[in-house]
């Protein structure tokens, strides 16, 4: 869940009144936001720098952290908190955006290239006009840019944003996707003219932007636009041109989002223009830009109408639990920001919901059912049981394991509870085995070498538990009843769970009689009336057992498992353990 | 026999002055009378008193030196009347006795040196240090400047002498009984245990550990909750199925292919089995249509679905994968019936491990699937199954996840740290999720999930997450953990 960062003091502003922390947790609460660190600039900054004194720079303001939900881009910055807020206390309505009526041929204009499709073929953009910035308003607007870039634009490769001063460029503008070497300007916070592919190279050290050069190092062309008098604007996903760089004085707001994704473009563009009309000359109204597409589609953005949306009421309350008559939940959506009213279509009432550009997260009428469920109150809503008989039962193969379990446990033996994941070292070199056999599941992108393969075994788990309980008075006797998993292609996935029981010995002598002792016991437990199975020993072969000390469990003329005293090639050098360990592994689900 | 001696003597004599004494009289070390002494003392046959003396004797170098006499006196012996160079005489007594000899015999004028030449300035001398040594040795007094002389010559050192004065105890009889340690099975058969004394038992100590057999905490946990479930009438999902693929774990559940979730910061992909081939047809188009662009009253969300990501094999992040292929199965029986279902099983994360963070971890599903259920229904059933936890106090914040709608994290108040916490997400599973399986409209699911191992921590006040589940794991703490008691 995506977290921003709002001045307390501004935001209590903009909410027209003072809480104390207790009631402005509540407000979040029955909201659906939730206030996850109070702290102050000062304090981010001393812990970012580790220092512990007072010596540092920064702002004793007192600063909320809000937690908000990953599909509300419209709750990203403290505009739209504080907006929505107001909305659910019924202090405002929600906003009717515009945009402003000029004639089509005093647009600007976007041409489209069609060399960008090999890299990034989207671009919607708009002009905010007349807009007044405040340092703490220029923050929160280049804020709202890095957490879009960090959620729906997905680290910016969905989506990346460009604002501009629109007074230093002249359009019409162009997107075009050129060879690397062909594009030279000044970036953002640089005194320099750079080549991209020179840039590229630059930016290898920058902190913050190498994480983004992969999304276009290994294409031959990159995105870039530039307006008429070739100026680069931006060279998106990476950084913006020096030249048309916002400041603190900026007028007129050119807006530009490059996308992979153009319903995510147009979610992104549509935040920024709902977020930031509200400080425009007019509020909440934006100005158009045309984009041309090579094809000759042309596109006039930002879309900002309003969804329509006709629900009967029935199907609103109805999944809530509650009965409420339409003037009773149309206040409650209008607490949502979700414009409605009663109409009356096929002999039946329905709600008529105006959905606005700003809740791109509406995707279905049951999105508008939580909306009421959470303006009714989640808490009031009247506690009911469902009414369906059914009959409790469990899994055959996990009530088997829960005996065999308890049989073990009867035996004296302690479990352990390993992961099911570990190192290849582990799973195979440290048995004595060479690799996999090819019978194992690899995981393509492990953190650590500790999640490299899934077990094919329960012995690693068990060694490695018993390696670090050494010390442990003898003898140790532990056990683990858990699943393997093996590649198996008769499966849709192609590999499949065994269950298994394991069963470490471990004291000055091998134990091998104890584990022999067990084996033949669960043997016998798991005989069924009247079915008569042959078991026996049979001598094996297997790298991680001592000599002939070792045999496979044959049940039915199948082998089922093995037992034997661990060799210390595997307990003293893989897993340093310097007593002898015997182990017993069985395959529980061929009992069954 | 030292037993014998001492409480025969105590019979006819009113105390024993010195056991020292006493020891060396009965032909005793001091220390076989010392233990039983305080064995007598311990059953009030005698009564000791302990004193203590201090004396001096000889360290090493002193026996040495009341034996062969001191280096001075030696010294001074080895000088012939005529003198004798130092080289010679060094030779003669040793390096280290001359060294000290020297020193000491010039300091007490016995010697001169005329140039290389040792030669005798008196007649004759006492040797005075073997004396006095001597006398020390037999425990005789000497005076305190001679003692100070000696002792800083390291010839003798300060000992504590310790000893006990007897005397009968309120218990004393001439003869004890030896009290038996055990009931034996002789004692019963003969019946001796009439007659005979019993040690008594001392309680203080500890009783050696017992031999047992011990389940995991944990899982003794998940066997309370499985309880529950069943009591309520929750059917188990089999959920030993930890490879899936993305379309089971994501796509079906409506979660969109660019969901960070999917990302491989969080999950674990597959190198080896890399793909699943083989998913249903016709649900996989219904699945792609509706992320793309919707139906079933539904927008979508307007991208372009690929089935490659689809296919993608990972580990299960969630059992909700497993509850999603239950539920398909379900929407594709002839008549709908409704279900309660239940898993418990190990999902897993591509995550840092920490304190309170696992790359595996269990998680506990339930969920209901029947016409017209309602968000009151999944209230009603949270409060009756958290109650039974121990849980009663709830309340529900709205909350985000792709696949329900209504959605509900759950915070139960904890009067221990007497705050609301977290303890488990909810829902009701999306149109989008649930119509292209096919199950009826007016069917509605509610569900919710917890992990098993936040409230076994809370339920045992474990701190680290990694004391109680991985291989560093103390046996210990399995030993010594209680009784699970929920729904107790």
């Amino acid at each position: 869940m995506p977290t921003v960062s709002v001045g307390r003091d501004r935001l209590f502003k903009a909410l027209g009144r003072t809480y104390t922390q207790e009631d402005f947790e509540v407000l979040c609460f029955e909201f659906g936001i939730e206030l996850d660190d109070v702290t102050t600039e000062k304090a981010i900054i001393r812990k970012e720098k580790h220092l512990k004194d007072e010596a540092c720079e920064g702002d004793e303001e007192v600063i909320y952290k809000i937690e908000v939900a990953a599909n509300r881009y419209d709750l990203l910055c403290l505009e739209g908190i504080a907006r929505a807020l107001r909305i659910f206390m019924g202090k405002e309505t929600t906003p009717v955006f515009t945009i402003s009526g000029i004639a089509a041929k005093c647009m600007h204009k976007m041409y489209v290239k069609p060399e960008t499709t090999q890299i990034r073929p989207f671009v919607v953009c708009a002009v905010l006009r007349g807009v007044t910035f405040d340092e703490a308003t220029y923050n929160s607007f280049i804020d709202l840019q890095d957490k879009l870039h960090q959620n729906i634009c997905r680290k910016r490769t969905l989506v990346a944003i460009g604002t501009h001063d629109l007074y230093t460029l002249e359009g019409p503008f162009s997107y075009e996707a050129l060879p690397p070497t062909d594009i030279s300007f000044v970036p953002l916070k640089q005194d320099k003219s750079f080549r991209a592919d020179e840039l590229m190279e630059f930016y290898k050290g920058d902190m913050k932007l190498k994480k983004f050069l992969h999304i276009i190092e290994n294409s031959s062309v990159y995105p870039v636009i530039y307006d008429s008098k070739r100026t680069v604007l931006s060279l998106p996903p990476i950084i913006n041109g020096a030249h048309s760089a916002i400041t603190l004085e900026t007028k007129n707001v050119f807006i530009e989002c490059t996308a992979t994704d153009l319903t995510k473009a147009n979610i992104v563009l549509n935040t920024m223009v709902t977020m930031f009309s509200e400080y425009c000359e007019k509020k909440f109204e934006v100005e158009p830009v045309e984009v041309l597409y090579p094809d000759g589609n042309i596109m006039v953005c930002p879309d900002l109408s309003v969804t329509k949306m006709e629900v009967p009421i029935k199907e609103i309350i109805g999944p809530i639990g509650i009965s409420l008559d339409e003037t009773q939940v149309v206040p409650l959506l209008n607490k949502m920001q979700l414009q409605s009213e009663k109409v009356f279509t096929d002999g039946e009432t329905r709600i008529l919901i105006s959905v606005p550009p700003t809740r791109s997260d509406i995707l279905h009428a049951r999105d508008v059912v939580e909306d009421v469920a959470i303006a009714y109150g989640y808490n009031n809503i009247p506690k009911t049981k469902p009414k369906c008989h059914t009959t409790g039962g469990r899994q055959p193969l996990n009530r088997f394991s829960d005996k065999i379990r308890a049989e073990v446990a009867r035996a004296g033996y302690m479990e352990v509870l390993t992961w099911i994941l570990g190192s290849k070292e582990e799973n195979f070199k440290k048995l004595n085995r060479s690799d996999d056999e090819k019978k194992a599941v690899i995981i393509g992108n492990p953190r650590t070498a500790e999640f490299e393969v899934v077990r094919t075994s329960l012995l690693p788990g068990l060694l490695k538990t018993l390696k670090h309980n050494k010390d442990h008075p003898r003898p140790i006797k532990i056990f683990e009843v858990g699943d393997v998993v093996t590649l198996d292609e008769t499966r849709d996935v192609g590999a499949a769970n065994n269950r298994r029981l394991g069963v470490l010995y471990c004291s000055g002598s091998s134990g091998f009689e104890e584990i022999l002792g067990l084996a033949e016991r669960i043997l016998k437990v798991v005989k069924k009336p009247h079915i008569l199975v042959e078991t026996k020993l049979e001598l094996s072969h297997e790298p991680e057992f001592f000599l002939d000390r070792q045999r496979s469990v044959m049940f039915g003329g199948r082998c089922i498992g093995k037992l034997g005293v661990i060799h210390p090639m595997v307990s003293w050098e893989g897993f340093d353990i310097s007593d002898p360990c015997s182990f017993l592994e069985i395959n529980i689900e061929a009992l069954l | 026999m030292a037993e014998e001696a001492v409480l025969g003597f105590l019979q006819t004599n009113e105390h024993i002055s010195d056991s020292h004494e006493f020891a060396d009289s009965i032909g005793v070390s001091h220390t076989e009378l010392e233990n039983l002494i305080k064995s007598l003392k311990g059953f009030q046959i005698v009564d000791a008193q302990e004193i203590t003396r201090e004396s001096w004797v000889l360290t090493e170098e002193g026996k040495t030196y009341m034996v062969n006499g001191s280096p001075e006196a030696l010294f001074f012996s080895a000088i012939p009347p005529e003198g004798i160079s130092r080289s010679n005489l060094k030779e003669k007594l040793g390096a280290e006795i001359f060294d000290i000899g020297s020193k000491a015999a010039a300091k007490n004028r016995w010697i001169t040196f005329e140039k290389d030449l040792v030669k005798r300035k008196v007649e004759s001398v006492q040797d005075e240090v073997k004396n006095v040594l001597a006398r020390i040795n037999s425990g005789a007094a000497v005076g305190d400047q001679v003692i100070n002389d000696l002792k800083r010559r390291k010839l003798i050192i300060k000992q504590t002498w310790k000893g006990y004065s007897l005397k009968k105890g309120p218990k004393y009889v001439s003869k004890r009984k030896k009290p038996e340690t055990d009931l034996t099975r002789e004692h019963i058969v003969s019946g001796d245990w009439k007659n005979l004394e019993f040690k008594e038992y001392n309680l203080n100590a500890e009783a050696p550990q017992i031999q047992a057999g011990y389940l995991h905490s944990l899982l003794e946990v998940r066997e309370q909750i499985q309880n529950i479930f069943l009591e309520m009438g929750f059917e188990e999902m089999p959920t030993n199925n930890f490879v899936e693929s993305s379309f089971w774990n994501f796509d079906a559940l409506f979660q969109p292919q660019q969901h960070p979730a999917r990302d491989s910061h969080d999950t674990f992909f597959l190198e080896t089995p890399a793909s699943t081939q083989n998913l249903p047809e016709g649900y996989l188009g219904r699945v792609k249509l509706v992320h793309e662009s919707g139906g079933y009253g539904s927008k979508g969300y307007g991208y372009d679905w690929k089935r490659e990501e689809a296919e993608k094999n990972l580990l299960r992040t969630h059992t909700t994968a497993v509850s999603t292929r239950m539920l398909y199965a379900l929407a594709q029986q002839d008549t709908f019936t409704p279900k309660r279902y239940y898993s418990i099983d190990r999902v897993f994360r591509n995550e840092a491990v920490d304190r309170t963070h696992l790359a595996e971890f269990h998680q506990i599903e339930g969920l209901i699937c029947d016409r017209g259920l309602t968000l009151g229904d999944l209230i009603g059933v949270l409060e009756d199954f958290f109650s039974r936890l121990g849980m009663s106090k709830l309340r529900f914040k709205p909350a985000y996840n792709p696949y329900t709608e209504p959605s509900m994290e759950i915070f139960s108040y904890h009067d221990g740290l007497q705050k609301w916490v977290e303890v488990g997400n909810s829902g009701m599973f999306r149109p989008e999720m649930l119509l292209p399986m096919g199950l009826p409209e007016d069917v509605n699911v509610i569900a919710w999930g917890l992990s098993l191992e936040r409230p076994t921590m809370i339920l045992y006040g474990i701190s680290n997450i990694r004391d109680l589940f991985e291989p560093k794991v103390d046996f210990n703490l399995i030993k010594s953990n209680p009784i699970c008691r929920l729904g107790l």
